[in-house]
């Protein structure tokens, strides 16, 4: 006999949607609605069952595992602490935690992700809101340098088409724009697609800010883009009621990086002494959102800090993961729910390999396989607790539906933590 | 059992004046000295020492979505104020925003056990509890913003009355919050369409008939008939504009009698243009509008010269002082609830709007005689940060002092301004009052505040010598800026947690909430609500008693029938 639980949260993305059901017997899922591939798969490929801790390739007992940790950390002089952000914030809360006491560097996927928004927002600021807004009021989207279709697959629906207080007629009430380098299912759904020449987005945004304050444009086109394609936007977004930028590694991760999504930001500002708008950057993992919360609330900087000299110091291109790793800085390595082994650029992935890395997952990923130590935990929302943030800063309640047969990230890293202040 | 001997003890609400007196602790609680002390007792040697309850900061913002926005806004904020690990304790960094676990053992070192943060959206609170859960050494509390709550505007333009009292009741029990936040009613929603409302009578867009006034009374409504143990908390309208202490004389005129509490109140006693000022204090006016009602308390909201991070709710606010400063900005409409920016600002003391702002503050302290209606707070760090409370002390107590910083103000400030004028000092009894007893009488907090037997142990206690050992040198212990600014021991629930200066032991507090109690058809009504309005699932939108382990329900004295 299955058993169903109803408003189950999907940490696949951040998108955080919380409208799944869920079948499950006998401590199996057998069924999954509402998901998106993605979710489905979040949820398919997990297999609850018991595992032990792997060290150097045998499978070992908990409290092995836990003092071969302990030796790890111990006589390890440059450590990091990197991931966290698919954990829970409790798991983060923790991870932190570590690295304080052990004077290590902690970072996480923000640094190859979301990180140079995290910079544009400390230099210009960031007009933003949640989600529901855009539900409820905004008439103009604009996405730039993303792909929901893709990477958050139900955003369209349970966000920023869906039928609100304002917009009763859902995607009819919208004004869809998307700004890409080359077509992709968003821009083939939108009603305008604007196409920058690669690398162009910074003097694109500069050219529709000037146009926005009333500036002449003398040139035929900008970054690939015509005058009047430009003039037209300009106007529309200083006419709308509510207006929603979007963006995502199209702007963070090409030429540009920060100053990309700062020159989008202050865009947005500006557009706020004619209408109002806001922007909400399309976060990927689960809770990469609440990885910048927590590191900010314990120590004020939220990724890439180093607590080496006893104080928190924050250094973006310095204790950021890649530039920690690449440069031999780290002797060894705690990952928390993250997979650089697979996704870091080949000069870090190499080093990482040469140093003792403590994998905590659920999986067994590539840097788990390649891992000195891999501590199996339980996935939050499914068989363990916790609290995650949407990307829009919303904190959502994760509840297990089956029972845990393996401890969570939190329990792991307070047994880390106890074995390094022993 | 501890015993703190020999103190000169200042316990307003008891009324004890600066008597030496034995303080005697059991069991995290205050209790009647023992006929036989038992012979583990603890002895805290107090003699020549001030001994003070724990204060109660019942205004401030230390932890939450805005708070943060806060601190990651400003690398440059923290750069060069850093705390290192120490043995148990967590390092951080930060001066108008700290990391938490540092703004805890800031509170403690000063003598504060109580805080409250002052405002969350509800859809946020759970993010503002887990910070809160990072916050050590004091006991705590969260306010929630209703002011700009749509459910509620809908209530108000149907007038339904009595779905309004039992959606505010669920409403702070699934926020685990402990009273209703108004800021800026009806202001909020309509800086969703790029305005805001300059009077108490302005329409909120949308909401046919519904005006900041009825919110105002709606909700003072409903919290008097929940019996909440804090009325309503308000943030008027105006903030920081000339015009703003118009607009508090007709809130007060309209509170009358309603058990509200006006916060940071300097930020909303300025006058201008109409009485030939650009900007000027109009406190004279708000503290005789305030004298001539019962029953409506204020905190301050003193301004600090320095830096400072503005962050509130009053999304329109902080725009505009984007568009005046330029400086960087944050902005964020919450859904179908509330608002908010963030906007770092400089108090600077050869700005003659700066120096206004300073004397403002400092003349509602000075002209409202009765210390029992006012609670001093710097509406941390709007106006400055809290561990600047002892500075704003000393100009409390000192004259001299306040001369001083007088001096060095624009002379065209002083001119015809009324604070060079106002000879009063307050003493220590007067300090305690608006430091400890004042606020938790304020909030309704019976355990806090006091020394009388029953109350919770939290105990601060100062000393002339300086925490390094070395003798002070001041000759005015009692109105030296130094005498309160550090302890020298704190009594936390009855546990010794600072000795001779230096935090020995980290402690988690409670978290203070209310649960009067609603009728269980509202969740199917709200459900529906949901559905149509937010983009969480009404199951997944209340916090569980899992997510607050330290939380400890606060009685209501219901007034007004059953459901």
């Amino acid at each position: 006999m299955s058993e169903r639980t109803e408003n189950v949260v999907c940490t696949f993305c951040g998108c955080l949607c919380d409208d799944l059901v869920v079948e499950h017997e006998e401590g199996r899922i057998v069924k999954v609605l509402k998901a998106c591939a993605n979710g489905q798969g979040h949820f398919r490929e997990y297999d609850p069952s018991p595992r032990l801790p792997r060290l150097e390739g045998r499978d070992v007992s908990w409290d092995e595992a836990y003092s071969a940790a302990g030796e790890i950390l111990r006589s390890s002089r440059s450590p990091l602490i990197y991931g966290l952000s698919s954990a829970v914030t409790e798991a983060q809360r923790r991870a932190v935690e570590l690295a304080d006491r052990l004077g290590a560097v902690v970072d996480s996927t923000s640094s190859v992700c979301h990180g140079p928004t995290g910079l544009a927002m400390q230099g210009v600021g960031e007009p933003t809101c949640t989600l529901g807004e855009v539900r409820n009021r905004a008439d103009l989207l604009l996405f730039w340098g993303c792909n929901p279709l893709v990477s958050h697959p139900r955003h369209f629906a349970r966000y920023s088409t869906a039928k609100g207080r304002l917009t009763p007629e859902g995607r009819k009430s919208r004004t869809l724009i998307v700004v890409d380098v080359r077509p992709t299912a968003a821009t083939k759904a939108a009603d305008i697609f604007v196409q920058v020449e690669q690398g162009r987005d910074y003097e694109v945004l500069t050219a529709l800010r000037a146009l926005v304050q009333g500036k002449a444009m003398e040139r035929p086109s900008v970054g690939g883009v015509a005058r009047e394609a430009l003039v037209d936007l300009a106007e529309r977004f200083k006419n709308c009621r509510y207006g929603v930028a979007f963006m995502g590694m199209g702007l963070t991760m090409t030429r540009g990086r920060d100053l990309n999504v700062a020159e989008l930001f202050s865009l947005v500002s500006d557009l706020n002494d004619y209408t109002r708008f806001s922007v909400i950057p399309m976060r990927g993992h689960g809770n990469v959102s609440g990885a910048d919360q927590v590191t900010t609330w314990q120590c004020g900087f939220p990724f890439a800090v180093s607590f080496a000299r006893g104080y928190p110091q924050y250094g973006p291109g310095e204790f950021t993961a890649v530039d920690f790793i690449a440069r031999g800085d780290a002797d060894a390595a705690v990952i928390l729910a993250s997979d650089p082994g697979a996704h870091f650029p080949r000069k870090a992935a190499e080093r990482l390999r040469e140093i003792p890395t403590i994998v905590i997952d659920p999986a067994e990923s590539l840097s788990a396989s390649q891992a000195t130590l891999w501590l199996p935990t339980g996935v939050a929302g499914i068989d363990t607790a916790g609290s995650s943030y949407r990307m829009d800063g919303v904190a959502l309640r994760l509840r297990p539906f089956l029972k845990a047969q393996r401890p969570s990230d939190e329990e792991v890293l307070v047994r880390l933590i106890e074995e390094v202040i022993r | 059992m501890i015993r703190i001997r020999g103190g000169k003890v200042y316990d307003p609400a008891n009324g004890v004046n600066g008597e030496i007196r034995d303080v005697w602790i059991d069991g995290g609680k205050v209790v009647a000295a023992p006929a036989v002390a038992p012979a583990d007792v603890e002895i805290i040697e107090a003699e020549g020492m001030i001994v003070f309850p724990g204060g109660v900061d019942m205004h401030t913002h230390v932890a939450g979505s805005k708070e943060n926005v806060g601190r990651k806004l400003r690398p440059e904020d923290h750069r060069d104020h850093l705390r290192s690990r120490k043995g148990v304790l967590r390092s951080g960094s930060g001066y108008t925003v700290p990391s938490t676990f540092l703004s805890g053992y800031l509170y403690a070192e000063m003598g504060y056990t109580t805080v409250m943060e002052a405002a969350s959206a509800p859809l946020l609170a759970r993010h503002a509890h887990e910070e809160l859960d990072d916050l050590p050494m004091v006991d705590k509390g969260l306010l929630v913003t209703m002011g700009n709550n749509q459910f509620i505007m809908d209530c108000i333009a149907k007038g339904e009355k009595e779905r309004l009292r039992h959606y505010v009741s669920w409403l702070l029990e699934a926020t685990r919050s402990y009273a209703i936040k108004i800021v800026n009613p009806g202001g909020v929603e309509n800086w969703k369409w790029g305005r805001n409302v300059a009077a108490l009578d302005d329409e909120v867009i949308g909401f046919e008939g519904v005006t900041p006034r009825k919110i105002l009374e709606g909700l003072a409504e409903a919290s008097r008939d929940l019996g909440l143990p804090h009325g309503i908390h308000v943030h008027g309208l105006n903030l920081g504009q000339p015009r703003s202490a118009r607009t508090t004389v007709e809130t007060v005129a309209g509170l009358d009698g309603r058990g509200s509490h006006l916060c940071h109140l300097q930020f909303l006693s300025y006058q201008g243009k109409e009485e030939g000022h650009a900007f000027r204090s109009g406190a004279r006016s708000v503290a005789e509008a305030v004298k001539t009602v019962r029953d409506l308390t204020f905190d301050v909201g003193q301004v600090v010269f320095g830096q400072a991070t503005t962050m509130t709710s009053d999304g329109p606010l902080e725009f505009a002082l984007h568009q005046m400063t330029g400086h960087k900005w944050v902005n964020d409409d919450v859904e179908a609830e509330s608002g908010g920016g963030v906007l770092p600002v400089l108090y600077d003391r050869k700005s003659r709007i700066g120096a206004e702002q300073w004397m403002t503050g400092l003349e509602l302290f000075l002209l409202v005689d009765d210390p029992w209606r006012m609670a001093l707070t710097t509406d941390h760090p709007n106006g400055g940060p809290f561990f600047c409370y002892p500075q704003v002390i000393r100009l409390l107590m000192d004259r001299d002092y306040r001369a001083e910083v007088l001096a060095s103000l624009p002379p065209k400030a002083l001119e015809g301004s009324l604070l060079p004028d106002l000879m009063r000092e307050y003493d220590l009894f007067e300090i305690a009052i608006i430091t400890r007893a004042a606020p938790a009488r304020i909030l309704g907090l019976t355990e806090k505040g006091h020394l009388g037997v029953g109350a919770d142990g939290d105990v601060a206690i100062y000393d002339r010598v300086n925490v390094d050992g070395t003798a002070c040198r001041c000759s005015r212990f009692q109105s030296c800026r130094r005498a309160l600014s550090r302890v020298r021991h704190l009594v936390k629930g009855g546990r010794w947690v600072v000795r001779d200066g230096q935090i020995v032991e980290e402690v988690k507090g409670r978290t203070f909430y209310v649960a009067p109690g609603f009728d269980a058809s509202l969740e199917d009504h709200l459900k529906d609500y949901f559905e149509r309005t937010y983009t969480v699932a009404f199951d997944n939108y209340a916090m569980v008693d899992e997510e607050l382990p330290l939380g400890e329900v606060i009685p209501c004295r219901r007034r007004n029938g059953s459901f």
